[in-house]
């Protein structure tokens, strides 16, 4: 092994000082065999974007917010739960493991719907968790160490570009099903259903609970009816994610609505929750993780482990983040203005989604650009194959993810007709 | 059925159960020496003066938003936290060949350290290389390490109970035996959970097995500044082990320090031969961040931030330090003040000679278990004790209360 070797290289240097500005070789390290590791391919997109100097550069990357003049957005509701907070004058003692209890509560209900029968019959836990990668990363290890049933997650194809290395560094193997379909870019509802129908039974299936990543495709109702039905056939047990709840239609109850008709249906699903898109919380990293369970008891039992996965990882989870999203949610007046400002932002983005469209036909494309208005939420799948992004971003300096996937987001009245302009010009 | 149905209830992690009694236990003269909190002379948690003005100016910043900081963290956090652990000055730091990752306290920067040396310490993917944690340690050592993947966690022999202090020949025998590459956590200053640290020149003997056996150095810095009063002098071992050319690693927590426990302040610090080494290592480190966490909180990291790079800030950090240290060694001196006096069987030196959040008194579990259901004062069963949560108005009561069970109960 190599580094046997490079140990005795280090007993033969002996002591030395780095003062002296004498540089030990590089095999003298322990992380000689250390490989550069690739950048993110979806946080390494905003890095590059950085360091563009074009003025006319679009960061279309990494899915957050911005509002149309391009700026970050801080929704007034969480400045005011701030400034709520801050004359609270509160202590910073350690929260529970499972984080803030009021939090916890107010983020189940949000999901479930505050009528729900799990909710009301304590059949659910719900924990505080790192926002929706740390939701994630708490159930695929719940999974690992207690689903051993079976060991395969089937993730929609394509899907959230981190699932997989999560999944997998959980020590889940990771499959699909049919999903995306790039001929129509919609939704492949018979192949999906083709292949869940055959998926072994009690394998994890992840499901997207609205607004897709990273295609914007999401099932109609009677769609996911049937996939219910499928998948209950197949004994399969649903993780949903949801990170975008508010955010695809503007009405949270609507984006909430396969969540609730699963778990109506007789699911006992697992939910990883985010709250950085819907209250723009990004870096205060606000999320939950919720299971349901078969009865109260059992909800405890699964409580209980899931805070021995949380100690050894970061013990307790922080708490300004959560404090602001259980203050928006339990106060009227602040959950109202909420519910207006996450309409605002899913309006703009409709309204971003149509001027694109708008603006490829100005600009005398000819191909159908539908999928753009019928696509929902944060992303959109806009069919650019690899070479095409990497003409705009080499030509144009607009910045996206290879898959083709744009962050409306990302674009405004002031920049759309560029936009257009440069996927005109790669695709014509 | 349930696909649950075979799940366990686990048991209670040990601390917070302890806490919870506390909290249920009616009786007025209770005293909770449990869990590891700062706490006032009137019993209370304290928010540090500096950090409330560093939040009012971050809550009145409209330049300020929420976005997502990098994966590594907020850039002048990591710079400014490994500057206080490794010095302003330090050769390391100038060489550039010091990086840093912003982890959500101690437990995360142990964690994320954890992880890489798991995926690339010592041949890549080597669970098998030995663990090494003190005995008694913090009891969640073996889990992080555990958890990573690490399947041989081991103690190294720490803490002589017969004498109260340091068992520095059993510690040295450890390493000597030690496999080559063996990972050793290390408490900077104030050990938790006895409160007893290695002098400077045990420090020295230490570093010099360590060296010669080719075993990695895993620093746990989580009361800097908290056990002496003064950051310089609780960072002398992590300082001293750079000046001898480790490559290392320093897990530092700033929940204490600072009292930013619910704000999850951690950084993890790593040394390593040269900046090229670093660079691939931190490209690494960004891999186990995005599949555990994405990207770190920002409010805490900012008010540390904030804090270290403004003088004025920095020394009012230093005096609220100060503050605390000191009221915890008042707390010592006059503990050991009392027990002297009321005669109490047994030699209580350790109290004083101990340092830091924790003291190990001594008190075997029979005598734990009657504190707390005869007097109502709740302390781990190791014997730990918080000495913050002694004050002026129950150090008598707490006093006391040893005396009786050290003399009633064997």
């Amino acid at each position: 092994m190599a580094l046997l070797k490079t140990s005795k290289l280090v007993s033969a240097v002996g002591a030395f000082s780095p003062s002296l500005g004498v540089f030990p070789s590089r095999a003298s390290s322990w992380w000689t065999e250390v490989q550069m590791g690739p950048p993110d391919p979806i946080l390494g997109v905003t890095e590059a974007f950085k360091r563009d100097t074009n003025p006319k550069k679009m960061n279309l990357g990494v899915g957050a917010y911005r509002d149309d003049n391009g700026k970050p957005f801080v929704l007034s509701c969480v400045r005011k739960a701030e400034a709520l907070i801050a004359s609270k004058q509160l202590d910073k003692e350690y929260l529970p493991i499972g984080g803030l209890g009021d939090f916890s509560k107010a983020c189940a209900e949000l999901a479930l719907g505050s009528d729900s029968e799990v909710l009301k019959s304590k059949r659910t836990i719900t924990v505080q968790t790192i926002s929706g990668t740390g939701s994630l990363r708490i159930g695929s290890n719940f999974l690992s160490r207690f689903h051993t049933v079976a060991k395969d997650v089937y993730l929609p194809k394509p899907s959230w570009g981190n699932h997989t290395p999560i999944f997998r560094d959980a020590g889940m193997q990771l499959k699909s099903y049919r999903y995306y379909d790039p001929t129509t870019c919609g939704f492949d509802f018979t192949g999906a259903l083709d292949d869940i129908s055959k998926i072994p039974e009690h394998n994890v299936i992840m499901l997207h609970a609205c607004a897709h990543n990273p295609t914007g495709v999401d099932p109609r109702p009677e769609q996911w009816k049937e996939m219910s039905e499928v998948i209950k056939k197949r004994k399969l047990l649903v993780f949903f994610d949801m990170a975008y709840q508010g955010f695809a239609s503007g009405d949270i109850d609507r984006d909430a609505w396969a969540v609730r008709y699963f778990i109506e249906q007789g699911h006992n699903v697992l939910l990883s929750q985010s709250f950085a898109k819907n209250m723009g919380l990004y870096g205060e990293r606000v999320g939950g993780f919720t299971v349901v369970c078969a009865d109260a008891e059992e909800a405890k039992r699964v409580e209980s482990q899931l805070k021995i996965l949380i100690r050894p990882i970061y013990s307790n989870p922080p708490m300004n983040g959560a404090r602001i999203a259980s203050t928006i949610l339990h106060t009227p007046e602040l959950r109202s203005l909420w519910l207006d400002e996450v309409k605002g932002m899913a309006d703009r983005i409709i309204r971003m989604r149509e001027m694109l469209v708008t603006n490829l036909k100005k600009e005398g494309s000819t191909h159908n650009w539908q999928h753009v208005i019928d696509q929902i939420g944060m992303f959109c799948f806009t069919g650019l194959k690899p070479e095409q992004v990497e003409r705009l971003t080499k030509e144009f300096s607009v910045y996206m993810t290879k898959d083709g996937r744009i962050s409306v987001a990302g674009v405004t009245s002031g920049n759309v007709e560029y936009l257009a302009h440069g996927i005109h010009q790669v695709t014509k | 059925m349930s696909l649950f149905t075979e799940v366990p209830q686990a048991a209670p992690v040990a601390v917070f159960k302890l806490s919870a009694d506390f909290r249920d236990d009616k009786d007025p003269r209770k005293v909770n020496l449990g869990v590891g909190a700062y706490r006032t002379d009137d019993s209370q948690p304290w928010v540090l003066p500096v950090v409330k003005k560093v939040e009012k100016l971050i809550q009145e910043d409209d330049s300020l938003n929420h976005e997502y900081l990098p994966i590594l963290g907020l850039p002048e956090f990591r710079s400014n936290a490994s500057k206080i652990a490794l010095g302003d000055d330090s050769p390391a730091i100038k060489e550039k060949r010091v990086g840093a990752v912003q982890c959500l306290g101690g437990t995360g920067a142990l964690k994320i350290g954890a992880e890489f040396l798991r995926r690339w310490y010592n041949g890549v993917d080597n669970t098998k290389t030995p663990v090494y944690v003190s005995a008694p340690t913090w009891e969640n050592h073996n889990a992080v390490f555990g958890q990573a993947g690490f399947e041989d966690v081991r103690p190294y022999k720490y803490w002589d109970a017969e004498k109260r202090g340091l068992n520095l020949s059993g510690f040295l025998g450890d390493m000597e035996a030690a496999p080559e590459h063996s990972i050793f956590v290390l408490h900077a200053c104030a050990h938790n959970p006895t409160g007893t640290d290695p002098t400077q020149d045990q420090w020295k003997q230490i570093a010099e097995v360590m060296k010669r056996r080719n075993l990695f150095v895993f620093f746990d810095s989580a009361y800097q500044g908290f056990a002496s009063g003064s950051l310089d002098k609780d960072a002398w071992a992590v300082r001293y082990f750079v000046s001898q050319g480790f490559e290392m690693f320093c897990a530092q927590s700033f929940s204490k320090n600072f009292g930013l426990y619910n704000e999850r302040v951690g950084n993890l610090t790593i040394v390593a031969k040269d900046e090229d080494n670093l660079t691939r290592a931190l490209s690494q480190m960004e891999k186990i961040v995005r599949v555990t966490w994405s990207n770190p909180p920002s409010q805490g990291a900012r008010i540390v931030a904030t804090t270290l790079n403004s003088p004025e800030l920095f020394q009012l950090w230093k005096d609220n330090v100060k503050t605390m240290a000191d009221r915890v060694l008042l707390m010592r001196a006059q503990l050991k003040e009392k027990l002297l006096a009321l005669g109490t069987p047994g030699t209580w030196e350790h109290i004083t000679d101990q340092i830091g959040m924790f003291s190990f008194t001594g008190l075997n579990p029979k005598q734990v278990e009657y504190m707390i259901k005869e007097k109502h004062i709740y302390l781990m069963a190791s014997g730990r004790i918080n000495m913050c949560g002694l004050t002026t108005k129950n150090i008598d009561y707490v006093a006391e209360a040893i005396h009786d069970t050290v003399t009633k109960v064997q």
